[in-house]
């Protein structure tokens, strides 16, 4: 059997937004700025995805910016956020559970003069609500905290951060790069003032997201050049992918519900099976407040990699965050930051669920992970050391 | 796994004499959980030779690869030769390991060569306390 459980890293692109795309790369394809009837066509195939991504997130069609990647659309949010308010203050705050692109980002604010604070999360990786409101100061130019955590699943009260950011007057973005297209997600609902989004966490093609931006709030551009969406974002549109992510959008609308029922039974089936299953086991990220495909763990005593590795000589495909699955060598910040020790965190396994994932797949997982972290056990000294101490 | 070489894989996949030796005269150990690699090599000593070693490994799959090569390599040698089992010489044995994994998992030499330093030191400290006029050393090692 092959079972595909690692699609918060690449998703598969659905049928209909391939058809969606293929005509723009094979017709003849104006560049949308140009002046003819080839740039009109092009425009318009532009304009109504802008508008299908516009509905997903309950926003105004001209409040979308089209970018690049979900990495695009978190770096223009907070450098160009921040940037946008560098005579009023220079301070910015973020989660400790952030993705790298929008941490990075604002660690590159540090380096231009801005003040990080970094806002602790409790074990199950949730944002006190209240530690926004300590960390919030007169200088305060942006607050970035995330809409859930891919990795660990777990889902950020935002409307109530929301209030504390509006309360301030201090604008608000969320990277929802995890959950738009996946669940409800809805601009004004959540009170934030920005949100960035990427296309192939909702089965649209890699290479493409975007960042809205609530009308009147201002924005640095990342990229100069041409006026391309509204001066916000200079470059010529991929027009294909921008197509595939309007597709996959509308798509995503319209079976969220159906696909969330479809995802959470193979979820649940993780997480209770492969605790009963293995000894020295437990879910990592909040039981409830959780993403619905996400199945993530800490297996005690080995290390990630090596599960992983055997889980694919099995044909399972999963991801982990321990150090030897980073380039840098380094455990994963997000379980850190919730408190888990060293040795646990190099025990991550995390398991996403996507629409194409069956009941049996999850089953399968159940009955091939426990012989494999059996024998990886027999091989650890740290298995050791803790039997002989019983 | 197109990272790791086909040597790699199978020593993964078939890592030879994994386990603890009981009574083993020299055992030695290194890495830590931070950088996510940790190994314990036992060895037996007969007629200054490798009789025997064992290892356990907690890490990724390069790790666990390295230890069961370093198996292969010290098994027979002179304590002599055994110093010749450098990283190096491993990850040549495996067909190249991955840059970013040549520090932390190739410990296996390491590993290795600790467990005959306390072998070593055992030694010492036994003939130190039969000579007579000898006085009783216990040499601490980090």
């Amino acid at each position: 059997m092959r079972v595909y459980l690692d699609n918060a890293m690449s998703a598969p692109i659905l049928k209909e937004v391939r058809e969606t795309m293929l005509p723009c790369l094979q017709e003849v394809s104006g560049n949308p700025s140009a002046f003819h009837d080839w740039g009109d066509a092009a425009r318009e195939t532009i304009e109504q995805a802008r508008e299908q991504v516009a509905m997903l997130i309950g926003a105004d069609t001209e409040e979308i910016i089209l970018t690049g990647s979900g990495t695009e659309a978190n770096n223009s949010a907070v450098k160009g956020l921040a940037l946008a308010r560098w005579s009023k203050g220079k301070h910015i705050v973020v989660s400790a559970i952030e993705h790298f692109s929008v941490l990075q980002s604002a660690r590159s604010l540090e380096k231009m003069g801005f003040e990080l604070s970094l806002v602790p999360v409790d074990s199950h990786g949730i944002v006190d609500p209240d530690e926004v409101r300590r960390a919030v100061r007169k200088d305060t130019v942006l607050v970035s905290i995330m809409h859930a955590n891919t990795e660990v699943g777990t889902i950020e009260p935002m409307a109530e951060i929301a209030r504390i950011t509006r309360e301030h007057g201090i604008p608000l973005h969320t990277d929802a790069v995890a959950t738009a297209g996946t669940i409800p997600v809805d601009v004004k609902a959540l009170g934030v003032d920005a949100l960035s989004l990427s296309a192939n966490q909702f089965y649209g093609p890699h290479g493409v997201g975007a960042l809205w931006v609530r009308k009147g709030v201002r924005i640095m551009p990342l990229l100069d050049g041409g006026t391309q969406e509204g001066g916000r974002r200079a470059g010529t549109e991929n027009v294909a992918g921008i197509a595939g992510m309007g597709k996959a959008a509308q798509l995503a609308r319209e079976a969220m519900q159906d696909r969330m029922a479809h995802l959470l039974p193979i979820r649940d089936r993780l997480l209770t099976g492969l605790p009963a299953a293995i000894g020295h086991v437990e879910v990592s990220g909040h039981p409830v407040q959780r993403l619905p495909g996400n199945a993530s763990f800490l297996v005690e005593f080995i290390e990630g990699e090596s599960m992983l590795m055997m889980l694919n000589m099995k044909g399972v495909a999963v991801s982990s965050g321990s150090s030897c699955m980073s380039r840098a060598l380094k455990a994963s910040h997000v379980l850190l930051a919730m408190g888990v020790p060293h040795e646990k965190a190099q025990g991550s396994l995390l398991l996403t669920a996507g629409i194409d994932n069956r009941l049996q797949e999850a089953d399968y997982v159940v009955e091939v992970l426990p012989p494999i972290v059996d024998r990886l056990r027999q091989m650890s000294p740290l298995y050791a050391k803790f039997e002989k101490a019983k | 796994m197109a990272v790791y070489s086909d040597k790699v894989m199978e020593h993964f996949t078939n890592p030879r004499n994994v386990g603890e030796i009981e009574d083993a005269d020299g055992v030695g150990e290194v890495g830590n959980p931070v950088c996510g690699d940790m190994m314990t090599f036992y060895v037996k000593v007969k007629d200054n030779k490798l009789d025997d070693v064992k290892f356990k490994t907690f890490g990724c799959g390069a790790a666990i690869a390295v230890s069961s090569m370093v198996t292969e390599m010290a098994l027979g040698k002179t304590l002599e030769e055994v110093r010749e089992i450098t990283p190096e010489a491993v990850a040549m044995e495996l067909e190249g390991l991955p840059k970013n994994k040549m520090h932390c998992s190739n410990l296996g030499a390491q590993a290795l060569n600790k467990a005959v330093d306390d072998y070593l030191s055992k030694q010492k400290v036994q003939s130190n306390s039969k000579s007579k006029s000898g006085k009783r050393k216990t040499k601490t090692r980090d």
